[in-house]
């Protein structure tokens, strides 16, 4: 178990970079970025990240980054291994896609999965704000139940994809949950993920101040009410084994969940959710957290 | 995994009995790419499957990442070309309209992939046939393109393309094309030159990207703004027009590098194709002009003997190089002509065949012009005869006397006659 002094003081990211006030996702990709260390090669679909790298002349990170186009994340890290591998240096270097979860749920869906089923030898990171932002926050299949967003203005219909139960379908070895506001969680996964060969799924639940209707210093705030309220499980799926992460531990207990209207109250894209919706929410987070619980028996 | 395995085939200079899509297999295997990925799709199939075999039987030592799309196996070999490796593959019709988007951004990039085409036509309706439309729907987003005639030309023309893409001076992707079936399905005998000797022609590669050395850290196409920007003790950067005015001018001085390299493989291995950018059959009396590319130029060579026999004095410009257009070596070229009837085995929806129109503008503003006379054949794999050729050429000369330069586009091999209960007017509307 990694603490505070354990994650190393290099910055891989120069300050100042173009994401929001209070951009999760940059949090994200901040800490990743220290557990994967300099010999790292990133690709990133057009998305918020993409922004966060800023303008040509200039790398906003110490590591280099392809930027490719947004249904290809999955492809352009297979081409970047199988480059490796051509020259023998596979070995030494990680290959890391970051895409956002439209570019992982929906248009790069395809990319991925030929990526992954083909046993490519990689990290793919979807930090996950539940929209596409880049373009104004329009939904994304991976957008919640309700939520507002620009092209959804009475609310989503419709469900959230559980793009990291497709990615265990996939029969990975290595699958796993996070979000910002645990960073020393995020650490650790990164660091497992890159001693483990072939591919490798890291689904980080990224929350977004102008997204998701809120003032960004909430950021942290509102990502741990995910967690306690039982929403967004931290998990992970080791060669088909499944462990609950510490944070999340203790929320297998349903007494100890906080009730699932103070994170959706906190945010104005659920504005409009009717109380029916809200018992669609209790309802799926029993439902969820019934299959851990025997997921954990079973194993 | 690195599997690194060095049981390489050496081959030795020997005439085999190949297909096209052979041919092409055989140059990706001999210019050692690195990383190929592909897809499958009729008629270009038997090249990936060709490769796979070669890889399977230790002859060659490539990774093929079998992708599950033509768009992921362009993006595929952007990447691995960033990352520093030779790269090659394959396609036809769909699938390279499936990589379009890729298209523009390999050629932004100057990443020197080389893509084999067995040419087939575009759907609906389904047709697996050659024509020439996938081949020109790319031609404006800066890609090299080359038209083969026959199977030696195809091994010959990757060979060059990845000498040509790689020169520093050109840094571009280029596109070989060939008819589907009629070269990718048919034996012809290729000459396969010595390993030894296409090593010392086509040098490993020296990439201006080279992702894998993570001691350079780079920032692959990020936002690029309208304008230039200072970016104090880093100097100025360019901006998006700058770069693809670098592109348009890397286009326009590889004209001269392409016919270099061809010249210097003329010379090394003793096989060339007019001057690397059209062939010239019959040319220096003629005046009357055949302009046709691969298939169509072929079948106008047939002709060329019968319109002589009439009195006729024709002549052929079979043109390899599409892009970038040698507009101004045509245009000194064909200056004195009387007459060019140009086929095209494609049409640009809603005005005329491409070839045709890209001549008239090539052309365009010479004190006196050539008569230009295009017709459309072909689409779809419809044979293309004798008789239509020498028909569009007798029709062409007819036009010529009346001085009428028709709008109208003419496909010569229609047989709506032969329809039955055929009536024009309810056919262009209800015709699906
Ligand atoms: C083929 C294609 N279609 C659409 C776009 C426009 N586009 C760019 S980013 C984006 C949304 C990205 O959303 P997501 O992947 O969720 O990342 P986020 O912006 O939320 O970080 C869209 C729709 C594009 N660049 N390419
Ligand atoms: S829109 Fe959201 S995800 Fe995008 S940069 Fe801003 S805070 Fe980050």
């Amino acid at each position: 178990m990694v603490n505070i002094m354990d994650i190393p003081e290099e910055e891989y990211i120069y300050p100042g970079t173009r994401a929001c006030a209070g951009c999760s996702m940059a949090l994200i990709y901040r800490i990743a970025l220290k557990a994967l260390g300099p010999k790292t090669i990133i690709t990133v679909p057009a998305s918020c990240l993409t922004v966060l790298h800023g303008m040509q002349g200039f790398c906003t990170t110490k590591v280099s980054v392809l930027h490719t186009p947004f249904a290809t994340t999955g492809a352009s890290a297979s081409g970047i291994v199988a480059s490796l591998e051509d020259k023998g240096l596979d070995q030494d270097i990680n290959v890391v896609a970051f895409a956002g979860d439209g570019g992982t749920v929906d248009i790069g869906i395809q990319s991925l999965s030929g990526a992954v089923e083909r046993g490519t030898n990689f990290i793919y990171a979807c930090y996950d704000n539940e929209a596409y932002m880049n373009t104004g926050v329009q939904r994304s299949g991976s957008t919640p139940p309700g939520a507002f967003s620009t092209t959804t203005p009475g609310g989503k219909i419709g469900s959230k994809k559980n793009m990291p139960k497709i990615m265990e379908a996939h029969g990975i070895p290595y699958v796993a949950t996070a979000i910002a506001s645990y960073p020393l969680d995020i650490y650790e996964k990164f660091s497992r993920a890159k001693n483990i060969y072939g591919p490798k799924y890291i689904h980080i639940l990224a929350p977004c101040p102008p997204g998701w209707g809120y003032l960004p210093r909430r950021s942290i705030e509102i990502g741990r009410l995910a967690v306690q309220t039982g929403f967004w499980p931290l998990y992970e799926v080791f060669e088909g084994k499944f462990t609950l992460s510490r944070d999340s531990k203790k929320f297998l207990d349903s007494s100890k969940r906080k009730p699932i209207e103070e994170y959706v109250k906190a945010q104005k894209r659920f504005n409009s959710l009717s109380q029916e919706q809200i018992d669609n929410y209790k309802a799926y987070i029993t439902d969820l957290w019934a299959g851990i619980e025997s997921r954990i028996k079973e194993d | 995994m690195t599997l690194i395995n060095n049981v390489v085939e050496e081959t030795k200079k020997e005439s085999r009995i190949l297909t096209g899509n052979y041919a092409a297999a055989h140059a990706l295997r001999q210019v050692k790419v690195g990383v190929v990925a592909a897809y499958p799709i009729t008629p270009q199939s038997p090249v990936v499957e060709k490769i796979a075999e070669f890889i399977n039987d230790g002859k060659m030592n490539a990774r093929f990442v079998k992708v599950e799309s033509e768009h992921s196996a362009l993006a595929v070999c952007v990447a691995a070309s960033a990352t520093g490796s030779r790269v090659g593959t394959a396609t036809s019709s769909h699938g390279l309209e499936l990589m379009y988007e890729m298209l523009p951004w390999t050629a932004g990039n100057r990443l020197p992939i080389i893509i084999n085409l067995a040419t087939r036509s575009l759907g609906a309706p389904w047709s697996v046939w050659t024509d020439h439309s996938d081949f020109i729907t790319i031609r404006d987003v800066g890609w090299i393109q080359f038209m083969c005639e026959d199977n030696q030309e195809i091994y010959d023309t990757n060979i060059q393309a990845f000498k040509i893409a790689e020169d520093r001076r050109v840094n571009l992707p280029a596109i070989v094309a060939y008819d589907g079936y009629i070269l990718s399905h048919t034996m012809m005998p290729v000459m396969l030159e010595d390993q030894k000797e296409v090593d010392k022609f086509l040098p490993p590669l020296k990439h201006h990207i080279n992702l894998s050395d993570v001691s350079q850290v780079k920032g692959i196409d990020p936002v690029t703004t309208p304008h230039i920007r200072d970016r104090g003790s880093e100097g100025i950067v360019p901006g998006y027009f700058e770069y693809r005015y670098a592109l348009q001018k890397a286009l326009e001085n590889s004209i001269e590098i392409i016919q270099e390299v061809h010249d210097d493989f003329a010379n090394k291995f003793g096989r060339s194709y007019g001057n690397g950018l059209f062939k010239k059959v019959e040319f220096d009396d003629a005046d009357i002009i055949i302009l046709a590319m691969g298939s169509v130029a072929s079948q106008s060579r047939v002709v060329l003997k019968k319109l002589r026999e009439k009195g006729l004095k024709v002549g052929l410009v079979s043109l390899k190089l599409f892009r970038p257009y040698p507009a101004k070596l045509l245009r000194e070229l064909l200056k004195d002509k009387k007459t060019i009837v140009v086929f095209d085995r494609d049409i640009g929806y809603g005005y005329e065949g491409v070839l045709c129109y890209e001549l008239k503008s090539a052309l365009y503003g010479l004190k006196e012009n050539p008569f230009i006379k295009g017709f459309i054949v072909g689409l779809g794999g419809r044979d293309i005869t004798n008789e239509q050729l020498i028909e569009g050429v007798t029709r062409a000369l007819d036009q010529e006397k009346t001085g009428e330069i028709s709008q109208t586009t003419e496909f010569l091999g229609l047989k709506l006659k032969e329809l039955s209960d055929y009536d024009e007017a309810t056919f262009f509307k209800e015709a699906k």
